[in-house]
């Protein structure tokens, strides 16, 4: 008879786990390959493409009106930002000069889309990190947000709002009171979520020193938005190279310099007060013109390149087009942020456990969409 | 004594996070945001231009807007509509005439932009506010817009 020989030496070898594509923590359908020893992180592969529409391959089908709508679905939660960057690459290349009601109006929706995107990612941070509650917490106050959206442009998510020349219809004649009842409901809200999660212990514990980012390593890696900012890298698109009515307001450039997930987080907190004190300073004077400057039914653009950025709440959105003087692009690229922030997450996450990977995916605030397009 | 006062934060900030949910907890029916849907159906007023679907509004002589002039399906981004013409003969004139037959729009395929409702000239479609939209088979999806017999209400030119 054989006896069987039993190993009693462990020993700590490196293997590998799938993180996604259908997981609760990456928000989409984002794979991670996690090469892991116990629960330090060796290595994170992302794999991408899961959720690849080819967005850019048929903005070159698309008329310059068209495409606007597909910009939707790449960052859907900065769905009017992303709107209003093809909007302006267009107007500029074609030298139209819109209304400054339609750039106070573009402004405040901008803003109120950053709010929203950052309730969301508020409460699902919390989530994340194991506090349920902030997630239904940050849903309500976005929900605000959206009714005023549906008020206005008729979708909650999908808004195409902002067409090459201005918008697509005049604002509705609730959305200023309703902006300002949003704007005194959230600023009693604010307050809450720092009691709440900001000075909680144990989420305090979860994220300070957590996935450390420094400022240089946020410049070669191209990191831009909040995630940039919370390095100390001053990347305000916003404030550098300011568009639409972003010249007459003032408010100032949320920057933290610890560059670890409390300090993306922190930063994500002031840009709500930072973008709720742009709509106070706008809402109240919303300029007398049209909605809409009339463009030509089939847009050409003049031969050229064009290149336009915005900030979106994620960082930095850069629309590249390519004109050969027909009515599409030849070429459209979008310099998408989430792309660049996920860059940056085996740098980061090396050397950190399986749950902190959690934290710092949260605080790098990753649309999928937006990275696949 | 720092482990002391470790705990008496941790605890401290672990109440003052539970004085919110507290708060919220006991007036849990004030501040509550919840829609009873399906049960709110009666009451369930969509936003004027909320954009449920395109439909096409007829009057009472089952007359439309739409000439059939087809800007509505150039402008869709995926060929969610189709114009399709009769070129009948027309009565008044007796010369063969192109005129609209079916105004075909596939549902599945809309992505809701508003786009053919900006670009129509004469306003002939417009938003409904219905929303629910399942069905079991997909073909139901693909509605004709104009009615049967509708005709192109006078004085509306192409
Ligand atoms: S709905 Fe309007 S745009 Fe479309 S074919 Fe009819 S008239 Fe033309
Ligand atoms: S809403 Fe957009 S996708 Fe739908 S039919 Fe109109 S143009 Fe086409």
């Amino acid at each position: 008879m054989e006896t069987t020989v039993v190993n009693n030496n462990f020993k700590s070898e490196e293997y590998f786990i799938n993180m996604g594509p259908q997981h609760p923590a990456t928000h989409g359908v984002l794979r991670l390959l996690l090469t892991i020893d116990g629960e330090i992180i060796k290595k994170v592969d992302p794999d991408l493409g899961y959720i690849h529409r080819s967005i850019e391959k048929m903005c070159e089908r698309d008329s310059y009106q068209q495409i606007v709508h597909l910009t939707d679905r790449m960052d859907y939660l900065s769905a009017n930002i992303n709107n209003e960057a093809v909007c302006l690459a267009v107007e500029n290349a074609l030298q139209l000069e819109v209304t400054d009601r339609i750039k106070v109006i573009r402004t405040i929706i901008g803003e109120l889309t950053r709010i929203a995107s950052h309730c969301l990612w508020w409460g699902v941070m919390g989530m994340d990190v194991g506090a349920l509650t902030t997630y239904f917490y940050g849903f309500r106050d976005r929900e605000m947000i959206n009714d005023i959206f549906e008020e206005t442009c008729g979708a909650r998510l999908t808004m195409n709002y902002n067409v090459p020349g201005g918008l697509m219809f005049d604002i509705h004649p609730n959305f200023v009171k309703r902006v300002k009842d949003f704007v005194a409901h959230f600023k009693t809200k604010i307050p809450e979520y720092d009691r709440l999660l900001s000075n909680n212990v144990i989420f305090q514990k979860r994220t300070m020193g957590v996935g450390v980012l420094s400022k240089e390593d946020a410049i070669s890696f191209g990191v831009s938005g909040p995630v940039g900012r919370a390095s100390g890298y001053s990347c305000d698109v916003r404030k550098h190279h300011p568009y639409s009515a972003l010249d007459q307001v003032t408010f100032k450039e949320a920057l933290r310099t610890e560059g670890d997930t409390y300090a993306r987080y922190q930063v994500r907190i002031q840009e709500m007060w930072e973008s709720l004190s742009i709509i106070e300073q706008l809402i109240d004077n919303i300029p007398e013109g049209d909605f809409r400057v009339q463009t030509n039914a089939v847009i050409k653009l003049p031969k050229g390149e064009y290149y336009q950025k915005v900030e979106t709440a994620r960082g930095e959105l850069g629309v590249y087009i390519i004109s050969t003087g027909t009515k599409n692009p030849y070429r459209l690229k979008f310099r998408s942020p989430g792309f660049s922030n996920l860059s940056v997450l085996n740098h980061i996450a090396v050397g950190s456990k399986i749950a902190d990977l959690v934290a710092i995916m949260a605080t790098l605030d990753l649309v999928i969409p937006d990275i696949d397009r | 004594m720092s482990y002391l006062s470790n705990i008496y934060n941790g605890i401290k900030t672990l109440l003052t996070g539970m004085s919110v949910t507290g708060k919220y907890f006991l007036n849990a029916r004030k501040g509550a945001i919840t829609q009873q849907y399906p049960d709110n159906r009666a009451t369930l007023k969509m936003f004027d231009r909320f954009r449920g679907e395109v439909i096409m509004p007829h009057d009472e002589n089952n007359e439309h807007a739409c000439t059939g002039c087809q800007k509505c399906e150039l402008a869709c981004p995926n060929g969610t509509i189709e114009i399709i013409w009769d070129r009948g003969i027309d009565e008044v004139t007796g010369k063969k005439k192109k005129k609209i037959d079916k105004f075909v729009y596939h549902l599945s395929m809309c992505t809701m932009c508003g786009l053919c409702i900006d670009a129509c000239p004469t306003d002939a479609i417009k938003w409904g506010q219905n929303f629910e939209n399942s069905v079991y088979d997909r073909t139901a999806l693909t509605r004709v817009l104009n009615k049967p017999g509708s005709k192109v209400r006078a004085g509306i030119e192409d």
